[in-house]
């Protein structure tokens, strides 16, 4: 999992079924100093976040299980939002 | 989850069964603002896409959870063509 920030949107109309009423967001992948790192992906939304916000994404097949029981096709899905930029810690 | 461009087809006659019917497209890797990356995919389309659109690549094994890409090997799937894209 690796924390990041929500930067913008992606709308597609024409989708896999499967992904009907699912929402894209485009996210920058940060280090622990929030510093950007990396290109920026497309992320799919399990939690509710929006634009502007720090989150947390998970990678591979396992993106697709806040989903279960459908089968969902993401290899990038945003599972949690971070309640503020203070509330990454580290010693 | 990458976008990317459309830049050509692969045509296949002997391929494994499980990919009878389904159609290959080579997609290149391209940045939010529209500029290439390096390299390319050969993708499967499960959307329909047509040449030059752009689109949203799934990667993995969850490439696998497609409608249509049940049980088939592949790794790389065209999930959906993008309309728009906002970023700041």
């Amino acid at each position: 999992m690796q924390i990041a920030r929500v930067i913008g949107t992606v709308v597609s109309t024409i989708k896999n079924k499967t992904l009907e009423g699912r929402k894209f967001l485009i996210v920058q992948t940060l280090d622990a100093d929030l510093n950007a790192r990396g290109k920026p992906m497309v992320a799919l939304d399990a939690v509710g976040a929006g634009e502007g916000e720090l989150v947390f994404w998970c990678r591979g097949k396992e993106a697709s299980f806040p989903f279960k029981r459908d089968e969902t096709p993401t290899d990038c899905t945003i599972i949690g939002i971070i309640d503020s930029d203070a509330h990454v810690f580290q010693k | 989850m990458i976008i990317a461009r459309i830049l050509g087809t692969v045509v296949s006659t002997q391929k494994d069964e499980r990919l009878q019917g389904k159609k290959l497209l080579i997609v290149k890797p391209i940045n939010l603002d529209g500029s290439d990356q390096s390299g390319y995919v050969v993708a499967v389309d499960t959307v329909g896409a047509g040449f030059h659109e752009k689109v949203i690549i799934v990667g993995g094994s969850s490439a696998r959870m497609a409608e249509g890409n049940k049980d088939c090997p592949v790794d790389s799937a065209i999930i959906g063509v993008i309309d728009t894209i906002d970023f700041t």
